[in-house]
């Protein structure tokens, strides 16, 4: 039997591989108490799973090996088909494992759950986010900025990122910090993040959203309080306009242009990223407008009614899942 | 002009190089197929013998050929990703723009689930059912020859928009409001929903043909717990297609009237919910998994009883299992997006269900590996697929379990992670699973076996090209990289998208070494032939008559008694004997009505999709009238009579004693 030599070699490499270069394997090398310990529960999962999926890869072997037609010294029981015992152990045991691996799912859902607030000493940083075609806009409602493609925060501080879409279904990650979550037209979904090492960490959308999603990275960065305040500071002092709906929408609508224009055949646009942008200043409910254009849509003539609606689920962290979830 | 074509121009033709490239040799490869069909006269005996054909085996065979052609096509496309993405190293364009890329993803998941996986569990449902219960044919044969041609329909779409338009570049589910009108507004999205909407009716006729197949044509004797397990797959497969095939079809019109009729069931704007859809379309979509998968299991169970030279282990727990995961796959479609933010306990309840899953598969694999135990197992090449399955699949059911716990996939979710899990267990179930069953049922279907040597090259290459394809995936998830990415600018992945590449080279080995071995088998055809008609030491029923089976299966009905049916008789000395006298045979009639039908369908689906109005309401009227002519066709059935049953039952018996002298 040649398998085992082929199959395991494959796999070795892979082992040598993740250990060789582990600060790239990110999910392994998370800089946030979150990606931690998701971390530790893919960890936990493997182990428990590999309780019944190590013993069935090595019985393949060895049964496969064993009962070779050509050991005519093994046992051969042409008629046997049955055994309690058997069916016991193998029904017993996977249910075993299983109803542990639920009870653990279940704790971690409520204590992972996206939308949960971070406990810390220092309140949470409150950032909105804007999937546009093909870049992500970033509001500091607190600091009265924006910015295009960056994102700044400080260590140890819990951010909450709301998060909407203003085109497709996107999903925001930032894989270094932890989970993801969807951002949806006309939805506000959410997502508690912290970190607690310094660094600049990849973002990106993680849901296909038309030719240019690849394009759709950011950098993350998380930096001491003194250099996050330094940084609204530059980004207050920039030469850059306000971000009111009609700046925004300008910034859409050349968005726009490039996905009407990817349908002629000829067109190849950039391939690059869209720049970082900073906006000194934010309207104050720009975030609100952009949920507000498929929100008030949706209940036609009861526009008003949406918005205080919408307001009142601000104030509720629990309705936080219904705008997600279903509206 | 508009109105006679719609939005049919000259314009409609691609202008890549890539695709001209293809395109040239698709049409050489046309007419020179065209012109040695002409040249040696077969398009009559295709007509008469095959494309009118209702008998389920040679209808078996055919979906065997269209999904192999669809595998190339498939496999041409994953091939084209894993270049584009090694050679993208270092932030490099690669050579296929974002427009071009999206589009090829998006065949490939169409093409490989809808045309050659389903394609192959439909084949060998076709080829394998009705033997294995000793029936003559289906319950509804004309109406099989219709499913076929839907499905070629079907498949012909996906094909012709690489030369004429677009195909959706919106990943292979088409997730609105990415393939709402406003954001795809060509007629990529429109192929897309024509071609699943006409395979999807003939999978939903399969699905129904079957279920009263096995419901109602078993042979005498034949109580539901003595059904072979791959019936009993092929049994739970078809209650799968009935209940979710008709979901699969109603949302696609949904969305039909979304882009056609300006609509709003899916869009952005006026109370449309893009989440509806992707809740429905997972409704349909995670059954089609096991729809998938349980034929496999099938066929593994038979092949490990065969090759163990034992009954499987614990069949009731099998059939069990088999129903449980029936049940049960209904039950866990919200884990396809766990990221929609759905709370804690809606997100824990699908994902327990979706763990819960994991046990009576579990036990499946337990079953197949007591069967081996205390067993005499012959290493033949549908026996090391089933080895290579036992060990991918379980690696692959690991990475699924994960994945089932929320915050885990939080992380990996959309990652090439998934997309590694995914593969694990197509390619290691079902992949692995249909060329287990190919080769193990090609005698029946030929009446020889496949060359051996190269059928083990195929496997190696197919499994070791597994390995370093896909591994690297699973590593590149961990890695922060996510699916349908066409560049990337992070240099850590490059090594890793470069092995993956390597892999699929090896795949590409293994499936040459596959047509290889076709090729190989095909001129050995004498010294490989199966003169028995059980060429393995078979254990059910499909092995009791001859290779070919004769058009009528069995000259009389078998009895049954026992699970493994023929085994019992062999051992009781009941098989192989010559009856005393044969009765007139009841058969249906070779029928033109199921391709017509098909003709004209696909008339109207290509009218849709170019908007060419007068066409489609042509089809669809001609469609109609073809149908209610054929229920007023009276010619259906005819009699085999004993003499003819007689000659060609004794041409079987001169060749067993022939066999007997020189064995």
């Amino acid at each position: 039997m040649r398998k085992p030599l082929l199959v395991t070699l494959p796999l070795l490499a892979m082992a040598a591989l993740l250990t060789g270069c582990g600060s790239d394997i990110v999910t392994f090398d998370s800089k946030g108490q979150i990606g931690i310990e998701q971390r530790d529960l893919i960890i936990l999962s493997f182990a428990l799973m590999l309780l019944v999926v190590i013993p069935a890869i090595f019985m393949t072997f060895w049964f496969g090996w064993k009962y070779r037609e050509s050991n005519q010294e093994a046992e051969y029981r042409p008629n046997w088909s049955h055994s309690t015992k058997i069916e016991v152990v193998v029904w017993g045991v996977p249910c075993i494992i299983i109803a542990i691996l639920a009870w653990v799912t279940y704790v971690t859902c409520h204590s992972l759950d996206p939308f949960k607030k971070i406990e810390s000493d220092k309140p949470a940083l409150e950032v909105q986010v804007i999937a546009q075609p093909y870049k992500w806009t970033f509001i500091y409602p607190e600091e009265g900025i924006a910015t295009v493609n960056e994102v700044y925060m400080p260590v140890n501080r819990p951010v909450t990122f709301s998060i909407t879409s203003d085109f497709s279904m996107n999903a925001f990650h930032i894989p270094q910090l932890g989970g993801m979550i969807y951002a949806m037209a006309g939805m506000r979904s959410q997502l508690n993040l912290i970190a607690n090492e310094a660094g600049v960490f990849n973002g990106l959308s993680a849901n296909y959203a038309g030719h240019g999603f690849s394009r759709m990275r950011f950098k993350a960065h998380a930096v001491s309080d003194e250099e996050y305040s330094a940084w609204v500071r530059q980004v207050k002092a920039s030469a850059g306009k306000t971000l009111d709906p009609a700046t925004y929408e300008s910034l859409r609508e050349y968005a726009l242009q490039g996905v009407a224009e990817a349908h002629a055949a000829d067109h190849h646009e950039s391939l690059e990223s869209a720049p970082v942008q900073y906006f000194p200043a934010v309207a104050p409910d720009l975030f609100k407008y952009v949920l507000d254009k498929y929100m008030a849509a949706n209940h036609g003539d009861h526009a008003e009614h949406a918005k205080a609606e919408h307001a009142a689920h601000e104030a509720n962290n629990a309705a936080a899942h219904a705008a997600a979830g279903g509206h | 002009m508009d109105m006679l074509l719609g939005k049919l121009s000259w314009a409609a033709i691609p202008t890549d190089p890539i695709v001209l490239v293809t395109m040239a040799a698709m049409a050489l490869g046309g007419i020179a197929v065209f012109g040695a069909l002409t040249y040696f006269k077969l398009w009559g005996y295709l007509w008469k013998e095959w494309f009118t054909t209702i008998d389920h085996k040679k209808i078996g065979i055919m979906y065997v050929i269209v999904s192999m052609i669809m595998l190339l096509r498939g496999f041409a496309d994953a091939i084209m990703m894993r270049l584009q993405l090694a050679l993208a190293a270092g932030g490099g364009e690669g050579y296929l723009h974002p427009q071009h890329y999206d589009q090829i993803f998006t065949a490939h998941g169409v093409i490989m689930i809808f045309f050659v996986a389903m394609g192959l569990v439909v084949a060998l449902m076709n080829i394998v059912v009705p033997l294995q219960i000793g029936a003559r044919d289906v319950a509804f044969p004309m109406l099989n020859n219709v499913s076929f041609w839907l499905f070629v329909a079907g498949a012909g779409f996906v094909m012709i928009s690489l030369v004429l338009g677009e195909f959706a570049a919106t990943g292979w589910l088409a997730y609105p409001p990415l393939s709402g009108i406003e954001f795809s507004p060509g007629v990529g999205v429109d192929y897309y929903i024509w071609a699943l909407q006409i395979s999807g009716l003939g999978t939903l006729l399969t699905g129904v043909n079957f279920f009263v197949t096995i419901m109602k044509m078993r042979a005498p004797g034949m109580t539901l717990m003595k059904m072979p397990i791959f019936t009993w797959t092929a049994l739970c497969t078809a209650i799968l297609i009935i209940a979710v095939f008709p979901v699969l079809t109603g949302t696609l019109a949904m969305l039909t009237a979304d882009r056609y009729l300006g609509m709003h069931f899916f869009t952005n704007e006026a109370g449309g919910s893009p989440m509806l859809y992707i809740n429905l379309i997972w409704t349909w979509g995670h059954p089609e998994v096991y729809i998938l998968v349980l034929p496999a299991f099938g066929v593994f169970s038979e092949v490990v009883a065969t090759f163990s030279r034992k009954p499987l282990f614990g069949y009731k727990s099998m059939v069990y299992a088999t129903v449980s995961i029936t049940v049960l796959s209904f039950l866990v479609w919200l884990h396809h997006f766990f990221t929609m933010g759905a709370g804690p306990s809606v997100n824990a309840f699908f994902g327990i269900m979706t763990m819960v899953i994991a046990i009576p598969t579990g036990v499946k694999i337990f079953s197949w590996l007591f069967t081996m135990y205390k067993g005499r197992i012959r290493f033949t090449v549908p026996m090391l697929w089933t080895m290579g399955f036992l060990v991918t699949f379980t690696i692959g059911g690991m990475t699924g379990v994960l994945l089932a716990v929320p915050p885990a996939d939080f992380v990996v979710h959309n990652s090439l992670f998934l997309i590694a899990h995914f593969h694990n267990v197509i390619i290691g179930g079902v992949v692995f699973g249909m060329f287990a069953g190919l080769t193990y049922w090609f005698p029946k279907m030929f009446g020889f076996t496949l060359n051996e040597t190269w059928g083990r090259r195929s496997f190696w290459f197919w499994l070791t090209g597994f390995y370093f394809a896909f591994m690297p995936l699973y590593v590149l998830g961990f890695m922060g990289m996510t699916r349908r990415l066409n560049t990337y600018n992070n240099p850590a992945w490059d090594p890793y998208l470069n092995v993956a590449f390597f892999g699929a080279v090896l795949i590409a080995l293994g499936i040459l070494c596959t047509l290889i071995q076709i090729a190989v088998s095909i001129r050995d055809r004498k010294q490989n032939a199966d003169v028995t008609g059980d060429p393995w030491d078979g254990r059910t029923l499909e092995w009791a008559t001859s290779s070919p089976a004769p058009y009528y299966n069995f000259a009389h009905t078998p009895h049954v008694h026992e699970i493994d049916a023929f085994w019992e008789d062999k051992q009781a000395g009941r098989a192989y004997r010559k009856p005393a006298g044969y009765a007139p045979i009841h058969m249906p009639k070779n029928r033109v009505e199921g391709i017509v039908l098909a003709f004209f369908i696909s008339a109207f689906g290509f009218a849709m999709v170019w908007h060419i109005w007068w066409l489609a309401a042509g089809g669809l009227l001609a469609s109609i009238a073809t149908f209610i002519a054929l229920t007023f066709n009276t010619d259906v059935d005819y009699h085999i009579q004993p003499d003819e049953v007689e000659k060609v039952e004794n041409e079987r018996y001169a060749q067993l004693e022939n066999a007997k002298g020189r064995g």
